[in-house]
């Protein structure tokens, strides 16, 4: 199982890689709202679901798509940590 | 004095004024600033173009306006009747365009067909799809683009788009604005007119339009109204009412698509009276109490609002230089 310190480095290098505003040195807390600081839109919420699909080997429900699970790193991490534990996971 | 309560009234216009006004302007853009002898509008068979057609008539005489109908093989089978039907009302020329075969030559279905099977395996020959955007109105989730499909027997299967099939959907589906624009702009160059844009003020404002495909024109008469206006000024230039009674659509998906579906989530009059308190710095309890929204809905699309308009700065966004030019003139 992938532990929580590693889950969050590997969404906020995604986050970095991928979404030039939070690439270009915006200090995201773990809280920050990443739609409201305007890091992600809504094509990239689908983009942020298939990182977690393929690198943690789970499958996320429309029902699970939600600000709580999806929306501060915080959340990704805990969401994530959440849908891993009891499973090999990856990593 | 005391504001008046909002209302589906506030946003009522005075229309014959209203129209005159946008005439002298539309005169005055396209014969001083434009220095083009006429307007060529594209008709789709929609309010708006409706709208637009009238309202260049009655600026330059129907004469020095030219409408061009372009139907492609996955337009609503009602789309070239209608067009006529407001261009014929307008009382202005026409002309029949077919981009189907342009479309095919750049690929457009053959691609976005591509895209929809990396997530719809089966989708084939035969099939219909559209995209569609989870209304606002269905609770606290986020708003994910899904293609729904409907095969030749009828059968509809859904899927949620990965980021890279939305995003090639969509850029070949750009097609179709795109090439209908570049036939707007070979009769307007062959005539000497001016190209005369179509989107209202919710289309402009969210970025409900592609870039350098409808979100191009000349100049955009109707860009400040919101769509219960557009419908209000429809009925006073005599827009007919079989074009006043169809529902929004795009048009630009096979399956029949409502532009709430696509793109705002919220009925267009709800809508319209959510922009313009927010335009107004409006509490979010003023505009539940005049829509019949809850409060906290309203405050989802007031952050919709701003988050669209977040996404329409790149569209509106012209070629940026990376220095300034010294000319004299």
């Amino acid at each position: 199982m992938t532990s929580p310190e590693t889950i969050e480095q590997e969404v906020r290098q995604f986050l970095k890689d991928n979404f030039p505003l939070s690439a270009d040195g915006i200090d995201l807390g773990g809280e920050d709202s990443l739609i409201e600081v305007g890091v992600i839109d809504s094509t990239g919420v689908l983009e942020l679901i298939g990182f977690i699909e393929e690198r943690y080997e789970v499958e996320i429900a429309d029902e699970e798509v939600l600000p709580e699970n999806l929306d501060s790193i915080a959340n990704i991490t805990r969401f994530v940590g959440e849908k891993t534990a009891g499973s090999n996971g990856a990593g | 004095m005391a504001r008046a309560e909002l209302s589906a009234d506030t946003l009522r216009l005075d229309a014959g004024r209203a129209v005159d006004e946008i005439a002298e302007r539309l005169r005055d853009a396209v014969y001083k600033d434009l220095r083009r002898r006429g307007a060529v509008v594209g008709l789709s068979g929609g309010v708006d173009s409706s709208l637009v057609a009238h309202l260049c008539a009655h600026a330059f005489g129907p004469e020095r306006v030219l409408g061009v109908l372009m139907p492609e093989g996955e337009s609503a089978p009602d789309t070239l009747d209608l067009s006529r039907v407001s261009a014929e009302a307008a009382g202005v020329e026409t002309v029949v365009e077919d981009i189907t075969e342009l479309l095919r030559a750049a690929g457009c279905y053959q691609r976005r067909d591509a895209a929809i099977r990396t997530v719809l395996p089966e989708y084939g020959e035969g099939w219909k799809a559209k995209i569609v955007l989870p209304s606002l109105l269905g609770g606290s989730r986020y708003s994910l683009f899904t293609v729904v499909a409907e095969s030749p027997e009828g059968e509809r299967r859904e899927a949620r788009l990965t980021a890279t099939a939305y995003r090639e959907v969509v850029a070949a589906t750009n097609f179709k604005q795109r090439v209908r624009k570049m036939l707007e702009y070979y009769h307007a160059d062959r005539l000497d007119y001016a190209v005369v844009g179509t989107p209202n003020r919710l289309e402009y404002d969210q970025g409900f339009f592609v870039k350098n495909g409808d979100g191009s024109a000349d100049v955009k008469p109707i860009a400040h109204l919101y769509k219960t206006q557009v419908y209000q000024l429809a009925e006073e230039v005599g827009v007919p009412a079989v074009i006043r009674e169809r529902p929004p659509t795009t048009d630009t998906y096979a399956l029949e698509q409502s532009q709430e579906e696509f793109y705002f989530s919220v009925p267009f009059d709800k809508l319209d009276l959510c922009l313009y308190a927010r335009n107004q710095g409006l509490p979010a309890e003023e505009a539940a109490a005049a829509t019949g929204l809850d409060v906290e809905l309203v405050e989802r699309v007031y952050e919709d609002i701003e988050r669209k308009r977040r996404g329409a700065e790149y569209l509106h966004a012209p070629p940026l230089l990376v220095a300034e030019l010294d000319r004299r003139t």
